[in-house]
């Protein structure tokens, strides 16, 4: 399966079974999008009324040099996957290595665009007890099996509304995890509003990331997260904010924000983070019931696809000029990432 | 001339061989919550890595 584009001057061709990604001229782009379509003969012939001023010998090679590749296996790679899907999670059935704890039922804040409802998910206003916390990371230990790495977000709701039982529950994971040969892996989601010095000084010792709710310029992020009063956030926790990430010295953190029908143009607010100081971003689109206010719509499409093709051009220019941002989705290691094993099982 | 530029990647069919040692991040612990993003994920066992390049 071969997808292939034009961005940015380039013409880039992925090789989706293989993983090879080439970088490929227009004749060789041409050449590829109907490689299977025809005879060499044909493709051929095509390709020299569709490039007269490039010789045919010239032409002649490019095409060998796909066919080579696909015999290499780097182009038109068979699917050989698809019967590996069942296999794996035969292979993981029953193994838990992660577990995504709902620290605190309750918010803070009453963002409209909610997916969690306020935090509450339609149930009752409530925070989780050490206890039940506890048997959580021992249930998650017990159903490890060989996995060593283990990952534990504290998430709601506002976890930093049940904060006393997030540290008690970090202290008791770090006291079982040497004995029980794991590496506990700690994530902390919060609106920032109850953020304090002590906040900043235990997730920075004991969250290996922390996922910052910011959704960019002032009017967008309080547009939607207000307080009950019905006041923004944004004046309150930016500050806060930029003290956690910089007494982060360097460790993972996440500015998160959120895109919806009022900010499809959403590299705006990308760059109010840059402004901020912030260079370790990502930003969703909303999820929320159909007819909401603010849902995305057909019309904002083209504004978002447009969006995303000037980030990846902001992402070059900051780059050449020394000062280099990340964005989640575009955090691709080609060289490391996942296998695919990963690929085929997504999330887990 | 050169017509292709071939990038360096994993070769995902190699990966099938040695991958799935399952010790990489669980995807939805990161940034989306509300997405699934894997091709970001960093692989964690070294030696498949290195043997699937």
């Amino acid at each position: 399966m071969i997808h292939q584009y034009k961005l940015g001057g380039y013409n880039i061709v992925l090789d989706i079974c293989s993983g090879a990604v080439h970088v490929v001229d227009e004749v060789a782009y041409d050449i590829i999008a109907r490689f299977l379509d025809g005879s060499r003969e044909d493709i051929l012939a095509a390709m020299a009324k569709q490039h007269p001023h490039i010789p045919a010998a010239d032409i002649a090679e490019c095409y060998d040099q796909i066919a080579a590749l696909k015999e290499d296996g780097q182009l038109f790679a068979p699917d050989t996957f698809e019967p590996m899907a069942g296999h794996l999670k035969a292979k993981t059935s029953g193994v838990i290595k992660a577990l995504c704890l709902h620290i605190a039922h309750t918010c803070n804040l009453n963002c409209s665009y909610c997916f969690a409802s306020q935090g509450k998910y339609h149930g009752d206003r409530a925070v989780m007890s050490f206890e039940v916390g506890k048997q959580a990371l021992d249930f998650l230990v017990a159903n490890s099996g060989s996995r060593r790495n283990l990952e534990v977000d504290f998430f709601g709701g506002e976890p930093l509304m049940n904060f006393d039982v997030v540290k008690q529950l970090v202290a008791y994971a770090r006291s079982i995890e040497k004995d029980a040969g794991k590496n506990f892996r700690f994530t902390l989601t919060t609106n920032g509003v109850l953020i304090d010095d002590d906040v900043i000084d235990f997730a920075n010792r004991e969250m290996s990331n922390v996922v910052l709710s910011l959704d960019g310029r002032r009017e967008i992020h309080d547009r939607f997260r207000v307080d009950y009063a019905g006041n923004g956030s944004w004046d309150k926790i930016v500050p806060k904010f930029q003290q956690l990430v910089k007494a982060r010295g360097g460790k993972n953190y996440y500015m998160r924000g959120t895109f919806t029908h009022a900010n499809p143009d959403f590299l705006e607010d990308i760059k109010t983070m840059l402004d901020l100081g912030f260079n370790e971003l990502s930003m969703e689109p909303v999820v929320c019931a159909p007819g909401d206010p603010s849902e995305l719509t057909e019309e904002d499409l083209p504004v978002i696809l447009d969006q995303y093709e000037k980030l990846a051009e902001l992402m070059l220019e900051r780059d050449k000029a020394g000062k280099p941002f990340t964005f989640y989705h575009y955090m691709i290691d080609l060289s490391g990432g996942p296998c695919i094993y990963k690929r085929i099982s997504g999330c887990g | 001339m050169e017509h292709i530029k071939t990038i360096k990647t994993r070769n995902l069919c190699d990966s099938a061989k040695n991958g799935g040692c399952g010790e990489c991040q669980t995807s939805c612990q990161s940034a989306c919550k509300t997405s699934c993003g894997i091709a970001n994920q960093k692989c964690e066992n070294t030696k498949a890595s290195k043997n699937s390049k």
